[in-house]
Order: C-alpha cells, then structure tokens, then sequence
C-alpha cells in the first residue's frame, strides 16, 4: 500500500466496517470469544485494545524514518509490548475486579496480529495524524466487535446486559459457556457474510 | 520430585483447559493452518517444540533475573522478547543446519511469533510461581494439546472441503461453528483431574 489518499473520515469507517479486524479480516480471535461472555468485559478489553492500537499506530509513525527496516519488527514488538504494560499497570490498578477476570488476555495483546499488521502496512508508510486516526478505527471496529458479540451472548446467556437482568426464565447456558462464543462468532460472521453479499456484492470474508 | 502431580499437569493442560477450546488463544493459527492434515501436523510439532524451549528460557530469566533485580513488572516485553528471539536464532540455524526440515516447518516457525498461546504459557508460568519441571510440564501439555485440537480440526475440515455448505456461512464461520461443538465436547474432559 502506497501513501494514503483517503480523508480521515473514510479511514475511520474503514477501520471499523470494511477492514473490521474481528469479522472481515478474521484476525486477533482469541478474545473475541474469550472475554465476551459479559458486555462490561468485551467492553474492558476492546477499550484497551483500541487504547493500545491507538498509540502504537502514533508512535510507529513517529519513528518511520528512523527505524532501520530489517529490525523493525523486533522494534514494533517492543512499542507493542510497552503499551500493553501501561495499560495492564494501569488495569490492574484502577479496574481490580474486572483485572481479574480478564487480566491474561489484557497481557495477551502484545500478541495480537491485528495491531502489529496495523503498524507494518499503514503506520509505518503514513503521516502520524492519519496513523492515529486508522488506529482509532481499527481499535473502534474491534471495539464495535467485542460489544455486538457480548451483547448477543450475555443477553441470551444470563439475560442481562452489563449485569442488569432484563429477561426472566430460563437463559440458554450454553451461550456462554466456551462453545457458545464459537457459536456466536461463527453465526455473526455469516450473518455479516450474508448482508455484504446480499446487499453489496461483496464476497464475504477475506478469512482463511 | 513427584512424577504422578507432572503427569496431571501434562494431562490437564492438554484436555482439560486446553488452550484453544477452553481458554481460546493461539485462534489466528489454530483456523489459520488447519486447513489440511499435512500443515496441521508439521504445524503442531513446531509448535510444541518451541513452546517447551522458549517456557525452559523465560522460566530461567524469570527465577535468575527477574525476580533478584526486581523487574517483575516488566514479564511482558521480557517474555515477548525472548520468544521472539528464540524464533528468529532457530530459524537462522534450522536454515544452516538442516535445510530440508527447514523447508518443511520452517514457514509455521515464523507464524509462532504471532501466537498468544507462546506468550500466555511463560506468563502462567510465571503467575502460577511452577518450579522448572512443573513449567515444563506444564508447556509439554499445551503443546500437546494445542496439536490435538489441531489435528482434529483439520481431520474434520478437509471432509468439509466437499460438503454443501450455505454460501455466506463457507470459510470461516462454518469452521467457528464446528469448533464451537468440538468445545462442547471438550467440557466433557473437566472435572477429569483436580489439580
């Protein structure tokens, strides 16, 4: 990908329908059935992603013309790595409850796929504003994401939504045990599938 | 030391929470190469061979260097660190030393970096205070695990190949699907071993 003539504002939209990282790239899977069993967990962890993303995009930027590019993926590593640290410091500090539940897969970020890519294709090629605000996108699609699993999962798990119980009886189990993210990724996916080729003759997702 | 509490933690780690079904990391590989028998299986020997090295370094970092000069804070970039230059020095070596079997695994080799379950194992490690066997019991086991669920996903994908599957659900979500059951059955493993 060459220099980016696109307006900041199709970056943004890019970021969080054409290139969503969850449901058209199939990247960075893990959490999205790991921490989505509640909404104000999916909700923790795509705000750190989308923290983390954010600032790594900025930063790559920053140093494209200093970073020699045999060794830039050691150096990325690195940015990525720091990032994560702040944000599981300052997790651990302020959002105790929730860092206990989703603690490992705050740490785990270091190795998304989504975040990395992100800062070799476009923060390492384009101006620091734009890299900010492709990272804001893609973190917000992710974010987007993690909220619509979560809400389909919780609602139909536990009825409730952020831990307001809103349905009575009996709520099917198996959403959130571990097979009903599989489930619920899995139907999301194809439902999305569904619409792109439905309704813009798209060709579904660009996934393995 | 205590052979029957390793071979529990081997057995566990690699049935009871194994890393794919019942934690869900490693799941960019885990769909990615388990397209067909072949790359699923060089894929799943890679894997655990890495996996049991770089938790043997990072265990030793950890205990020697780490806790005596107080660093603990910085386990992340360590870990990634020493993965990612584990990875890179057996790349470079595999490529001098034996050339055919880099040419076998090598491509899975690079992939590892970007697999959550290398970093999550060192930072188990090294949550959960193992001694050295028990780490590597404990890396063995999810490796172990990590190819089982590998192999029998692809076993099953490569049917799929010619089934009728409804055009928008082809690819990807039917495969999320299929590993959604495979998980169900996986939860029949708990309560095998309480550790």
């Amino acid at each position: 990908m060459s220099i980016q003539k696109k307006s900041n504002w199709e970056l943004l939209k890019n970021g969080m329908f054409g290139e969503n990282t969850i449901f058209r790239m199939a990247i960075s899977l893990c959490p999205s059935i790991a921490v989505t069993n509640g909404m104000k967990n999916g909700m923790a962890l795509g705000i750190a992603v989308m923290f983390v993303q954010t600032m790594v995009n900025g930063t790559v930027s920053l140093m494209r013309n200093f970073i020699h590019p045999k060794i830039r993926i050691p150096i990325f590593m690195l940015i990525i790595a720091g990032y994560v640290t702040i944000i599981d410091l300052l997790m651990a500090t302020y959002a105790r409850p929730i860092y206990k539940e989703i603690g490992l897969y705050i740490q785990i970020i270091v190795a998304f796929a989504s975040i990395f890519a992100r800062a070799e294709v476009f923060a390492n090629k384009n101006k620091v504003f734009p890299s900010l605000v492709d990272g804001f996108g893609m973190g917000l699609g992710f974010l987007l994401a993690m909220l619509v699993i979560s809400f389909f999962r919780e609602l139909l798990g536990k009825g409730e939504l952020f831990g307001y119980s809103l349905i009575s009886g009996n709520p099917l189990l198996i959403m959130i045990l571990p097979t009903g993210g599989f489930l619920a990724v899995g139907l999301l996916m194809g439902f999305f599938n569904w619409i792109d080729m439905r309704f813009y003759g798209g060709k579904g997702a660009s996934g393995v | 030391m205590d052979f029957v509490k390793l071979f529990e933690l081997v057995v566990s780690s690699a049935l009871i929470n194994n890393f794919v079904f019942t934690m869900f990391l490693g799941l960019c590989i885990f769909f990615g190469v388990s397209k067909k028998m072949e790359t699923a299986v060089g894929m799943s020997i890679t894997f655990t061979a890495v996996m049991v090295v770089s938790a043997a370094l990072s265990w030793v970092v950890y205990q020697f260097i780490m806790i005596p000069l107080d660093l603990t804070f910085l386990k992340i970039i360590i870990f990634i660190g020493i993965v990612a230059a584990f990875v890179q020095s057996a790349d470079t070596i595999m490529k001098k030393v034996s050339p055919s079997l880099y040419y076998k695994l090598g491509v899975y080799l690079a992939l590892i970096t970007t697999n959550c379950i290398i970093i999550a194992v060192p930072l188990k490690n090294a949550g959960e205070h193992y001694n050295f066997f028990e780490s590597m019991a404990f890396a063995l086991g999810s490796g172990i695990g990590f190819g089982l669920a590998l192999i029998i996903m692809a076993s099953i994908r490569e049917k799929l190949e010619v089934a009728d599957v409804p055009a928008p659900f082809r690819g990807l979500p039917i495969s999320f699907i299929i590993a959604g059951l495979i998980a169900l059955a996986f939860t029949g493993f708990s309560g095998l071993i309480t550790l």
